[in-house]
């Protein structure tokens, strides 16, 4: 048998191989479009960290990827794939913009519309979820395409709503929604010109919360049973769906919570696109960090900082900005093949001794 | 609108459900061989660029379908390989190629877009064209429409009808019983994937150099149609004929969307062309609803004859995937 040494040992050996083995391709892709593979990395690197502007956007970017990822890894942990979050982000959207319209005339402290408006997208995220949940346990609908329907829906709700009942004064546009007044904006630090502390500690303790819940508490011990067998842990005494639909409704609670930032600290208002696919980017964070919570925010800095990093390259090197996602598919999609082969060299060494 | 406008537009559905037929039918094979390529919408988007670039560059169409049926065939390649050799979950490798290629033919196709490649033309049958009626719907159609028809009908034939079909299902439901038997299992399953991956590669040039032709990245239209191919396949329940009018169901209930828009103007287009997806979830609802447990328990305390109709109906409607879908099979 292999150590534990040096199992870990072939765990980083093996990480490092992913890495350095998706990089490689992404530079063949980029000698196939023509382009020479550093000016392309160092336009994404410079910018993502040239200027406090630009990374107080990648920071912007990351509070609801790091929101979308801790509600998922709930998810992951019992064994569903919640590809339903981008309508849940978008349901926690519309709630909180809902919530926003009916008191933005009223004569109420800001403060408390904002946290009304939040609590209200918190709970739009989690009414979504539990329907992808209530089709999955009661309607025997897989929940990865229960969860695409519901997307779909979502984002027709969402469109209907900014062209039709919601629309500005005027014309309705694809620009969304008439911006919030200011007073509603998510207090914004000062010296900057997107950069929302609250936000920021939000998903720090979003993430926090998931980590503790996960690691130390029984719940959290439960819901990893449930997943790892739902059978046996149903013979064991964890009521198996009853766990499935609690995992779904955090996880839309962290959703939802990520609309409602999207809305009342980023845009401003409702947009066609406002889930700006932070869900399906979630899930790919958390197969990349393999599930676990400790490395959650740290990998999802990171592909915050390519997104923001791409947004330029159309104008600097004539790329397409999609080359962030290409970077990112590819990586996820080595360290996934990595594991496969570690676990294949570990099987083989051990009946090699 | 006159009769012939009707017939006109018939035809019209028939051929846009084309792709989605080849789709259907090529990740029915790969599920029926216990595959589950959940890549499907990432790799139209990337075989429907593909194609198109390459009949960009050699002028030929022919060339472009067969790149379509190679990338195809190669992204499907991965997922066995990740999934089969490597044994990482086929939902987590699938999703991941379903984002990448989508990515990938953006970046790769932001040079060609809105240039024009050939594209295949209409191919009226002689004589037949001619009957009333039938004749504008069915055989005025490009190549590709008529060999759906073909596809659908080979597809039931092979699986249901054919000493290898026997085998497919075998793999797919008791991966054991048929190793027993002497098929080599994982053999097989790399083979029925690949070329599964390849009928639905086509997917990608029937829209790229026929009913939408040309690249026009993120507006081109096609992002989504992965994911209501793999809805319509377990609509379908693995069964072609059935696959067939999901996918015929699909494309009519599109059309409906288009030719209501003007009647509807309050409602915006986007959200007519949605409106097929939560149809999509109530079928498959239904569909699936059979299974539920408690479902049978509440069947099991109505009377004896109200029982047996509703179960009969729930039987009909009913699809059980293949029960070794997902699953890699190991000897030991």
């Amino acid at each position: 048998m292999p150590s534990l040494r040096e199992k870990k040992a072939s765990g980083v050996l093996f990480q490092i191989a992913a890495v350095l083995f998706a990089l490689l391709i992404t530079s063949i892709v980029l000698l196939l479009a023509n382009v020479e593979p550093f000016s392309a990395y160092k336009a994404i690197i410079l910018g993502a960290v040239g200027s406090w502007d630009l990374m107080s956007n990648v920071l912007v970017s990351w509070v609801p990827l790091l929101l979308a990822t801790s509600g998922l890894l709930l998810t992951f942990t019992v064994g569903l794939w919640n590809i339903g979050i981008e309508g849940q982000i978008t349901l926690g959207a519309i709630f909180t913009t809902w919530a926003m319209r009916l008191l933005q005339n009223s004569e109420w402290n800001p403060s408390l519309i904002l946290v009304i408006a939040i609590f209200a997208g918190m709970l739009g995220g989690m009414l979504w979820a539990m329907l992808a949940g209530a089709l999955k346990t009661f309607g025997g609908v897989n929940e990865i395409f229960g969860g695409l329907g519901l997307n779909f829906v979502a984002t027709a709700l969402n469109i209907w709503l900014i062209f039709g009942p919601w629309k500005r004064p005027g014309v309705a546009s694809m620009s969304g929604t008439l911006p919030f007044d200011r007073s509603l904006w998510m207090p914004i630090a000062t010296g900057s010109s997107r950069l929302t502390p609250t936000t920021i500690v939000m998903a720090i303790v979003g993430i926090l919360i998931v980590y503790v819940l996960l690691e130390n508490t029984y719940f959290g011990l439960k819901l990893k049973a449930v997943g790892k067998n739902p059978r046996s842990a149903y013979l064991l005494g964890v009521p198996t769906w009853q766990h499935m639909m609690a995992s779904f409704a955090i996880c839309g609670v962290f959703a939802g919570l990520a609309g409602a930032v999207q809305v009342t600290a980023v845009y401003h208002r409702l947009i066609p696109s406002i889930s700006s696919g932070y869900g399906y980017l979630g899930l790919m964070v958390a197969m990349l960090v393999g599930y676990k919570a400790s490395l959650a925010a740290p990998v999802a800095l990171f592909f915050a900082a390519l997104n923001v990093g791409s947004i330029q390259l159309p104008i600097i090197l004539r790329l397409d900005s999609s080359l962030a996602g290409v970077l990112q598919g590819t990586l996820v999609l080595c360290v996934l093949l990595g594991q496969g082969f570690r676990a294949k060299f570990l099987k083989k060494k051990r009946t090699m001794q | 609108m006159n009769d012939s406008a009707i017939l006109i537009s018939i035809g019209g559905v028939l051929a846009s459900a084309a792709p989605i037929i080849f789709a259907v039918i090529g990740e029915t094979i790969s599920e029926r061989a216990g595959v589950l390529n959940l890549s499907m919408n990432g790799l139209i988007l990337i075989c429907a660029m593909g194609s198109f670039a390459v009949a960009l560059a050699t002028d030929s169409s022919i060339l472009g379908f067969l790149t379509g049926a190679a990338i195809g065939a190669l992204v499907s390649l991965i997922v066995a390989f990740a999934s089969l050799t490597l044994l990482q979950s086929q939902v987590a490798v699938g999703f991941v190629l379903a984002m990448l290629c989508k990515d990938l033919s953006y970046f790769l196709g932001s040079p060609i877009m809105g240039k024009v490649a050939p594209r295949i033309s209409q191919v009226p049958i002689p004589l037949l064209e001619r009957i009333p009626i039938l004749g504008p719907i069915f055989f005025r159609q490009d190549m590709m429409t008529y060999l759906s028809f073909v596809l659908i009908v080979l597809a039931w034939f092979f699986i249901f009808k054919t000493k290898p079909g026997l085998i497919l299902r075998g793999i797919g439901e008791r991966p054991a019983a048929a190793y027993i038997r002497g098929a080599n299992v994982t053999r097989l399953q790399y083979l029925y994937a690949v070329a599964g991956g390849a009928i639905a590669g086509l997917a990608g040039p029937i829209y790229s150099l026929s009913i939408k032709a040309g690249w026009k990245g993120t507006i081109s239209g096609l992002d989504g149609i992965g994911w209501i191919v793999l809805s319509i396949t377990i609509f379908g329940g693995w069964k072609p004929f059935r696959a067939a009018f999901g996918a015929y169901l699909f494309s009519f209930l599109q059309w409906l969307g288009l030719v209501l828009q003007p009647s509807l103007p309050s409602i915006p287009s986007q959200v007519l062309q949605v409106a097929p997806f939560p149809l999509m979830i109530l079928t498959l609802l239904f569909v699936n609803i059979g299974n539920a447990e408690w479902v049978e328990r509440s069947l099991a305390r109505l009377p004896e004859n109200v029982r047996r109709d509703i179960a009969k109906v729930l039987r009909a409607l009913n699809a059980t995937p293949p029960a070794a879908l997902g699953e890699p099979f190991r000897k030991e």
